[in-house]
């Protein structure tokens, strides 16, 4: 029997909101993807019957709207979760503004994505570089409400879509705008691949129990990086 | 088709009696109309007419009776530059005799080199002396684009068409951009636009510009803007691309009589299939109504005939910037430009889903050798 004793220690890291915010997100995500797709390019299995007796195409089109509010109203919460969760979920963790930050970052992709050195990265929470692509993905999710609400002002009369009708002017028209939300959807695909993976990757290789922190909030952290967590000058003096 | 003759014929004459101008008495529009020979019964009908397509209640139809009545006419210079002329054709076109001769004749159209008989000297005279006769009240109209690139590509009487249109905007009360070349540059604006042509509220700045988009605008909507400026002495409201939201606050796609079609996922696959011959929704053939903003749907074309999509075919956008690029026409995710030809946003991201997808799975194999490493390396205990 091949063993080893690391001592460990559970960290309360994901607190509810941020785990109700997180499956929220993928839901809305994946269903505004899907139908998303229909709506780009309707797969022709209706034939030769007339429009009273349908609306699918309709029902597509609401699921999609749906989500979109609930996907937004979810975004501009953990936006507001930014300023009064933990410090695990607070908005500096996300923008690179001090040295260590940076310094992470390129520990990260030397360890992880070149896997070149094999140290253990120290945050409990999210990596620099991690929190530093959800900074890039809240962008997206931003630029996706603008355009996708900016295309749905022009159907509707109430006052939160008004509110991103400005946007498409901005671009020249709703041509240029439904074409970036199109490109921006490829963004969100991209970005579900790569960070499925990495959620595997990382319980594969460090064994903290990421996968399952996102449903019962708790980290296995070793007791070396909480030491350096706790009491960062000793850290620096080492 | 002789009645426009005459309008040209008159207009003409007008033309070249300055004298008109020194008397500075211009006769109304319902007292040239009258002239023409066309009844008070029509006139009645035509101000009803526009007053509806302007979104009017009715008493806006005596305010139209009686500014055309009682207002001198409009004094207008037409200018072409970067175009086809489409504009024009459209309006000559129109169904409705008073909306023709609103434009042909009938707003004192003093300059339009498409349609004035004078020409040289003369013509430049004429709208020299509009310029100097009425300022701060005549109405610039432009169809066609500007080369900024280099301004000999459009040049009129040896001057540059941004030469022209900068002395005639000066003292001007507004400008009217006719079509998509004038409101957003066009097919002359279309990559890589050799001549750097941009439309009218780019290369005049401080006077207000209403852009009747479209290639062409409809006609009816044409005057309508026309009997809006004469009416009500003030420019119509406008959405943020400077449209008259009367013609252009709604998208086609919002006004399409397919549109069941649409909601119930009935699609065209391809031309002349079953589907087509249903009337089923244009969509998949590339239809750009659902992000055009254009009255097609409610106003129609020739007398209220048709419009392209009750003809069978897709709306291809033209009264929105840039819908050359934005093609091909028969597509409705335009192609990216950059990638070659005919390569889409769709082909674009799958490429590199499929890259992500190996990165990932190389990522993988050398994690496995890593891990395999590590437990290797771990100590057996407890045997």
């Amino acid at each position: 029997m091949k063993s080893r004793s690391i001592p460990l220690r559970e960290v309360y890291v994901w607190e509810m909101p941020v785990r109700i915010y997180h499956w929220i997100n993928a839901l809305c995500i994946t269903s505004l993807c899907i139908t998303g797709f229909v709506i780009g390019n309707p797969p022709a299995f209706m034939r030769g019957t007339e429009a009273y007796y349908n609306y699918w195409f309709g029902t597509v089109r609401f699921i999609h709207f749906v989500s979109a509010f609930l996907f937004f109203f979810n975004f501009v919460f953990r936006t507001y979760w930014g300023f009064a969760g933990n410090e695990f979920s607070r908005w500096y963790n996300f923008i690179p503004y001090k040295r260590s930050q940076w310094k992470e970052i390129f520990d990260v992709i030397k360890v992880d994505i070149l896997q070149v050195t094999h140290n253990k990265i120290d945050s409990i929470g999210h990596n620099s570089l991690a929190a530093f692509i959800y900074f890039i993905t809240f962008l997206i999710f931003l630029l996706q409400c603008l355009t996708g609400f900016g295309m749905y002002s022009a159907m509707s009369s109430s006052f939160l879509p008004k509110m991103f009708a400005w946007f498409v002017p901005l671009m020249g028209g709703d041509m240029a705008v439904r074409q970036l939300h199109h490109v921006l959807m490829w963004g969100f695909i991209l970005f579900a691949m790569v960070h499925i993976y990495l959620v595997f990757y990382h319980d594969y290789i460090e064994r903290r129990g990421i996968t399952s922190s996102m449903i019962g909030g708790w980290k296995f952290i070793e007791e070396d990086v909480i030491d350096r967590h706790d009491n960062p000058e000793d850290s620096t003096k080492n | 088709m002789n009645c426009k003759i005459m309008c040209i014929n008159s207009s003409f004459s007008e033309l070249i009696n300055t004298d008109r101008f020194m008397e500075n008495n211009q006769p109304t529009f319902y007292e040239e109309t009258r002239k023409d020979g066309i009844s008070r019964k029509d006139f009645l009908k035509f101000c009803t007419t526009m007053a509806a397509f302007l979104g009017l209640e009715a008493s806006g139809v005596g305010q139209i009776v009686k500014a055309l009545q009682t207002k001198p006419r409009l004094p207008v210079i037409w200018f072409h530059f970067q175009e086809c002329t489409c504009c024009s054709e459209s309006f000559i076109r129109a169904s409705h005799p008073i909306v023709a001769n609103i434009v042909l004749d009938k707003i004192s159209l003093d300059y339009q080199e498409t349609l004035m008989a004078a020409s040289g000297v003369q013509a430049e005279e004429a709208y020299k002396t509009v310029m100097a006769k009425f300022p701060g009240e005549y109405i610039v109209m432009v169809e066609g684009s500007i080369p900024t690139e280099n301004e000999a590509y459009c040049c009129i009487g040896g001057r540059s068409a941004k030469a022209i249109l900068e002395e005639a905007v000066a003292n001007c009360k507004a400008v009217v951009a006719w079509g998509n070349c004038a409101s957003a540059g066009c097919v002359q604006a279309a990559h890589p636009n050799p001549t750097g042509a941009k439309p009218v509220h780019k290369v005049i700045s401080g006077k207000p510009v209403i852009n009747v988009q479209g290639c062409p605008p409809i006609a009816d909507v044409m005057a309508g803007v026309v009997v809006h400026l004469l009416t009500f002495d003030r420019i119509p409201q406008l959405d943020e691309l400077n449209r008259p939201k009367a013609f252009y606050s709604r998208r086609v796609h919002d006004t399409c009589y397919r549109r069941a079609n649409f909601d119930a996922g009935l699609f065209v696959e391809s031309f002349d299939d079953e589907g087509a011959k249903r009337g089923y929704c244009l969509y998949k053939m590339g239809c750009k109504g659902p992000v055009t903003y254009n009255s097609c749907g409610i106003i129609k074309w020739n007398d209220g005939v048709s419009y392209p999509i009750q003809s069978g075919h897709p709306c291809i956008g033209c009264s929105e910037e840039g819908f050359w690029d934005n093609g091909p026409f028969y597509q409705h995710l335009p192609d990216v430009k950059g990638f070659g030809i005919e390569v889409t946003a769709d082909k674009i991201g799958l490429g590199l889903g499929i890259a992500t997808a190996v990165g990932v799975a190389g990522h993988a194999v050398v994690t496995n050798i890593r891990k395999h490493r590590e437990i290797e390396n771990t100590p057996e205990s407890g045997s």
